[in-house]
């Protein structure tokens, strides 16, 4: 039944544009030289500008597992979380190299998101949902009664972070945060763009469009999910880390709703399941916040709240989605 | 009487007080959300909506308790027919994330607006005189507000579950939740039943949220902090089921008070271990359909 | 052994309601056979339950002789067992080649890999490509399926079921909704399918039915009311009856 391939001279047009779909395009470097150039552009905003990249990395790794794996989860920030207090406890106890730091940080992420991801993952819907939002504030109680251990509502104190490589300090204006913080998203990404255009990916894709028809493929649905579950949970973890290492402080909040639910929005603004979202929404809405809700954080919060309501109902895709249906538009019309 | 005894009475009587305040703002999103499949995470809002009505009627104007709470629960049920016609009509059939997503926005700008209206800072509720102090009952004493309270979360208990057994309006209610398209293919008008249950859904939160004032306090973060517990509630007792949130509210407004009374060191670690056990054991809660 | 899929004692109760009354059924390999009953008689959860989208509550299910009863559906797919869906359950967002090539993917095992990207995989898109080619579906390869109207859509859904290489294809109403005009190339392609594979369709269809089906089975109410040749079931009073009602026959 299976026939041999077509003389590949001939290959038709449908099979090599599937083919070629993953091959990196020339815009999709535009946002690293945009993030080189503000280093030097901007030397005074560095500080914000290594937040921006730790929350984009946030960010994409809800991506990971809400645009592609289509699990709707409230509390990826249980992960980050973990990762920042993992890194601060060893820097405040007597281990500050950055790297290694990332490393735990991951793995304790990972090992977190295998564990309930194993749990959890086999229920659906409402109690999918709520069950990562109970995981979040579980941990997120634990943190706070072990106050002995994680500094409570204080935060963790005394983490002293070791300069990267022993050459480069972490110092006052952000420099080394912002490179760090740089290389190790890009790194992140290369390896995220990998699996979204992988078979793997592209199977997450169908476990989001159709779980029923995953299973009559014979796909092992539970598997692959826990899979993403888990690596997502791994970036979240690194991010977390990162957060720790470049402010030398864990407070409670990282394990809080509000990172999980500003991620969310963010990612909304510039799309879901796009690979590209969170690169788009993340600086508009923390540059934005920067501006605007140091004036009034309470302003803030009430726009952002209506901007959402209003990209939910006019605006579904995000930002990139609306530029796909222009295009779409356009190319149609020609 | 002993120690232990006492100590068990007091958690069961605070427990139960607890629970009745979670039914009766839990309810309203059981049913919501089991008929018009709708994630409403800012049910909350409503609540303390409610609670806000009132303290400030009370506060600011004098209004009698009684009369206080009557408007809490009015006002905040046509907000809730305007709300559930202008936004959240527009979302009935997309998708759970964007339905998520559209009551997050919606807690942001609540939580935003009261901090603006009225300060960061919870609203005192002091309960009018006759209901404040201690009532005897012979054994032991307990505060009479909280006794009211237990005593008014069971008449509307028994009201709302005679009202959906007994009223024509609460046999449509149930059948559009059991089957929405058999419903509407019999002559229910669903839309017209989506906006009154959502307005009793309000409404009854409302109430909570007022006559709960005591135990939840009313403050801006009210439904964000809150939303774990009405989930909970909601989850563990099966969507769309009335009696079954009635059960989960018991179960943790009993246990929540008991274990921090007993383990306050662990806070409210226990309670989320318990939901994790029950919702992986039955994902469709207690009393919900498989 | 001839038997590709037989189930034996096969039940299901919800409750009170019994949607599967113990049915004993038996696919020889390379069988052309057709399930009939009135609605509701429990043909669609039959299927579930044969493909492991239900869980009996007694009974026991072969493929091919061995007991898969207790194995989740996806492993029932790898070792030869698809079904298509009597409302199409497609990938609606991808496009009809990607829908194709997922299935092919599962199949040749490759789906679960991460290091390579998706396009370096040419056997499994040229394969699908082809696949395409033999339905007639080529020009709509990056066609979304959402766009495609409801009958093409409904031979994407063989496509996938085909892509997977079945020795047990179970069609659910492959026809169901699916204007005349269009379903020519539904029941050719049905028709020429290679010999070995073992089909069971459901239809309601009656001219589909005596001209694909070489045997029948009649479920009603969940249980097996008879099975036999076309002509002998065309001709057995019980099945009008359950058809047409008491008068029929007069």
């Amino acid at each position: 039944m299976r026939l041999g391939t077509a003389g590949r001279d001939t290959a038709p047009p449908a099979v090599e544009a599937l083919l070629r779909r993953h091959r990196l395009r020339a815009w999709e470097l535009a946002p690293w030289l945009v993030a080189v150039a503000v280093y030097f552009i901007f030397p005074g905003y560095l500080a914000l500008g290594a937040q921006i990249l730790i929350s984009i990395l946030f960010a994409l790794s809800i991506d990971l597992i809400l645009g592609y794996a289509g699990i709707i989860t409230l509390g990826q920030s249980a992960f980050f979380g973990a990762g920042a207090y993992a890194a601060g406890l060893l820097a405040a106890h007597g281990w500050g190299e950055p790297l290694s730091g990332l490393v735990v940080g991951g793995l304790v992420g990972a090992a977190l998101g295998l564990v309930s991801g194993a749990i959890i993952l086999r229920t659906q819907g409402l109690s999918l949902l709520m069950l990562t939002l109970v995981i979040a504030v579980m941990l997120q109680e634990a943190a706070n009664k072990a106050g002995s251990i994680t500094g409570g509502a204080d935060g963790l104190q005394g983490m002293e972070v070791w300069p990267l490589f022993g050459v480069f300090h972490f110092g006052l204006y952000g420099r080394t945060a912002y490179l760090y913080s740089l290389a190790v998203l890009f790194l992140a990404w290369l390896l995220a763009r990998r699996l979204v255009h992988s078979p793997f990916g592209r199977s997450l894709t169908g476990i989001r469009e159709n779980e029923a028809r995953m299973h009559a493929i014979g796909s092992p649905v539970f598997r692959r999910r826990l899979v993403i579950y888990t690596i997502a949970a791994a970036f979240a973890g690194v991010a977390g880390a990162l957060l720790a290492e470049t402010t030398q402080f864990v407070a409670l909040e990282v394990l809080g709703f509000e990172r999980s639910g500003s991620a969310l929005v963010m990612l909304i603004i510039g799309g879901v399941g796009r690979l590209y979202g969170a690169f788009i929404g993340v600086p508009i809405y923390m540059i934005a916040q920067d501006r605007f809700a140091q004036a009034d954080p309470v302003y803030w919060d009430f726009w952002i709240g209506l901007l959402l309501i209003l990209v939910v109902v006019f605006a579904r895709g995000g930002l990139i989605g609306s530029i796909e249906q222009l295009l779409h538009r356009f190319r149609r019309r020609r | 009487m002993s120690e232990a005894l006492s100590a068990v009475v007091s958690i069961g009587f605070h427990g139960l007080a607890f629970a009745m305040v979670l039914y009766l703002i839990s309810v309203g999103l059981s049913v919501t959300m089991g008929l018009m499949g709708f994630v409403n995470l800012a049910h909350g809002v409503f609540a303390v909506a409610g609670g806000y009505v009132m303290t400030r009627l009370i506060a600011a104007y004098g209004v009698p308790f009684p009369l206080a709470v009557a408007a809490a629960v009015v006002s905040v049920a046509a907000g809730g027919v305007l709300l559930e016609r202008v936004l959240y009509r527009r979302l009935y059939g997309a998708d759970e994330l964007s339905q998520v997503l559209m009551s997050v926005g919606l807690i942001f700008m609540s939580v935003a607006a009261a901090k603006f209206l009225w300060g960061p800072l919870a609203q005192p509720m002091t309960p009018p005189v006759y209901l404040s102090g201690q009532i005897s009952l012979g054994f032991r004493s307990f505060p009479t507000y909280r006794s009211f309270l237990i005593l008014a979360g069971a008449v509307v208990v028994t009201l709302l579950w005679l009202g959906l057994e007994r009223t024509r309006f609460g046999a449509r209610i149930r059948a559009a939740v059991d089957n929405r398209r058999m419903a509407q293919s019999i002559g229910i008008d669903t839309d017209r039943l989506f906006t009154w249950t959502f307005a009793l859904g309000c409404g009854l939160a409302a109430l909570g949220g007022a006559l709960g004032a005591d135990i939840l306090a009313i403050d801006p973060g009210y439904a964000l902090e809150n939303l774990i517990y009405f989930l909970i509630v909601v989850a563990v007792g099966g969507l769309g089921s009335i009696r079954g949130p009635f059960f989960a509210a018991l179960l943790l407004g009993i246990a929540d008070t008991g274990f921090k009374y007993l383990l306050p060191e662990f806070g409210a670690f226990f309670i989320y271990a318990l939901t994790l056990v029950i919702l992986l054991w039955r994902p469709q809660g207690l009393f919900g359909r498989a | 052994m001839s038997v590709a899929l037989e189930t034996a004692g096969l039940c299901k109760t919800f409750g009170a309601l019994t949607v599967a009354n113990a049915i004993d059924f038996r696919l020889e390999r390379g069988a052309r056979h057709a399930l009939i009953g009135p609605n509701g008689a429990g043909k669609t959860t039959f299927v579930n339950l044969v493909t492991g989208a239900l869980s009996p509550s007694s009974g026991r299910i072969l493929l091919e002789g061995d007991d898969v009863t207790a194995l989740p559906q996806a492993q029932r797919v790898k070792r030869g067992l698809a079904r298509t869906f009597q409302l199409n359950t497609l990938f609606r967002g991808l496009s009809v080649l990607e829908n194709v090539c997922m299935a092919i993917g599962e199949r040749l095992g490759v789906a679960g890999e991460m290091h390579r990207p998706a396009g370096s995989r040419r056997a499994v898109v040229d394969e699908g490509y082809h696949a395409l080619e033999r339905l007639g579906l080529a020009e709509d390869a990056l066609r979304l399926v959402r766009e495609l109207p409801y009958g093409r859509q409904r031979l994407v859904e063989l496509a996938v079921a085909l892509g997977l290489e079945p020795k047990v294809l179970l069609l659910d109403e492959p026809a169901a909704g699916v204007p005349s005009a269009e379903s020519g190339i539904i029941v050719e392609t049905i028709e020429s399918l290679p010999a070995e594979i073992a089909l069971l369709i459901i239809e309601h269809d009656m001219d589909l039915v005596f001209r694909l089906a070489r045997r029948i089975t009649v479920l009603v109410q969940g249980g097996v009311l008879v099975e036999g040749t076309p002509q002998e079931i065309a001709a057995d009073p019980r099945v009008r009856e359950v058809y047409l009602g008491e008068h029929a026959g007069r």
